[in-house]
């Protein structure tokens, strides 16, 4: 068995060591806002934070969120207003809105580390996260309005 | 061999084949960018270095790679994942510069030259290269055989090849 705490609660879950955290966040408690890309780390669907730092909830076994906290993007805020996610609304972000919970939990990750990000951070900080709709020049702004900026640099 | 600077500089030759080998230059590049693969390929995804050569918010080297390697997702991994330093840059550089750069203190993370030893030979990064998971191939030898290596060259004088000549 594997305590961890999730979104401010704490669980205790039945699963191998290696279980990706992925599987753990949406199959055995149930939040599925946390999307399956690729398995390979390499699209960044499945960003979570661990502790406040985002990682790549595929490919983080479960031993190493043992004792930890978990937030997902059901818990960012309690009624969907962070800045980002009234940002996303208020721009219209999303097209499909498969890869949009990751690129949230990148941008907040971001922004708790750099709250007014230049462009360049953006940039690199959400290079790990692919939307296959390119709604990237809207993400882009969204997270710059989060954080207090004009839209456009 | 008996003139001392002579094996000291062939011992070097000899673990160069491992401090060229991709395993090791890949996170020894001269920009902002690992790379991966066995031609140098840019790492996918886009990461960049970072200000402490471990990534940025939100992309840091430990978003994906782990303390081990995972079979089921290829993502190689090891004990503080993360690329050397700019001034400790091999990729595409000469034995010979190399070599100078690894006895330079400031261009080695001011180690000496017993420190390099330690850690060419237990340092668990550096050991990842002979472990490199998947199908990935492994730097030639083993960590203990290059650690000897390096030792031999410094015992004998930590003596430099001479850099090649241009074509």
């Amino acid at each position: 068995m594997i305590a961890l705490r999730v979104n401010g609660t704490e669980h205790t879950v039945d699963a191998d060591p290696d279980m990706p955290l992925l599987w753990v966040v949406r199959d055995l408690i149930g939040l599925t806002g946390t999307k399956y890309g690729c398995g390979e780390a390499l699209c960044g669907a499945c960003v979570v934070h661990l502790d406040g730092e985002a990682v790549r909830a595929c490919v983080t076994p479960i031993s190493k969120a043992a004792g930890r906290s978990v937030t997902t993007i059901e818990g960012l805020s309690k009624d969907g207003n962070h800045p980002l996610q009234k940002a996303w609304v208020e721009l219209g972000v999303p097209q499909c809105g498969y890869c949009q919970s990751g690129q949230i939990m990148s941008a907040a990750a971001l922004l708790a580390k750099k709250p007014k990000p230049t462009n360049a951070e953006i940039d690199t900080s959400l290079a790990g996260n692919i939307c296959r709709c390119g709604t990237y020049t809207r993400i882009r702004a969204a997270v710059r309005v989060a954080a207090g900026l004009p839209k456009e640099e | 061999m008996a003139d001392p600077e002579a094996r000291s500089k062939a011992l070097f030759m000899e673990a160069a084949k491992v401090l060229t080998h991709p395993r090791c230059v890949n996170c020894h590049p001269h920009d902002d960018q690992p790379r991966q693969r066995d031609r140098a390929e840019a790492h996918n995804p886009p990461v960049v270095r970072g200000p402490d050569n471990h990534g940025v918010p939100a992309l840091a080297c430990g978003s994906c790679h782990q303390d081990r390697n995972l079979d089921h997702a290829r993502v190689p991994g090891a004990p503080d994942w993360h690329l050397a330093p700019i001034e400790m840059a091999w990729l595409g550089r000469t034995p010979a510069a190399i070599c100078a750069q690894i006895k330079d203190p400031k261009r080695n993370g001011g180690k000496t030259l017993a420190q390099i030893a330690d850690h060419t030979a237990h340092d668990k990064l550096v050991g990842w290269g002979w472990n490199p998971g998947a199908d990935r191939q492994p730097a030639p030898g083993s960590q203990e055989r290059f650690g000897a290596l390096v030792a031999a060259w410094i015992e004998t004088g930590a003596a430099c090849p001479a850099e090649e000549k241009p074509q």
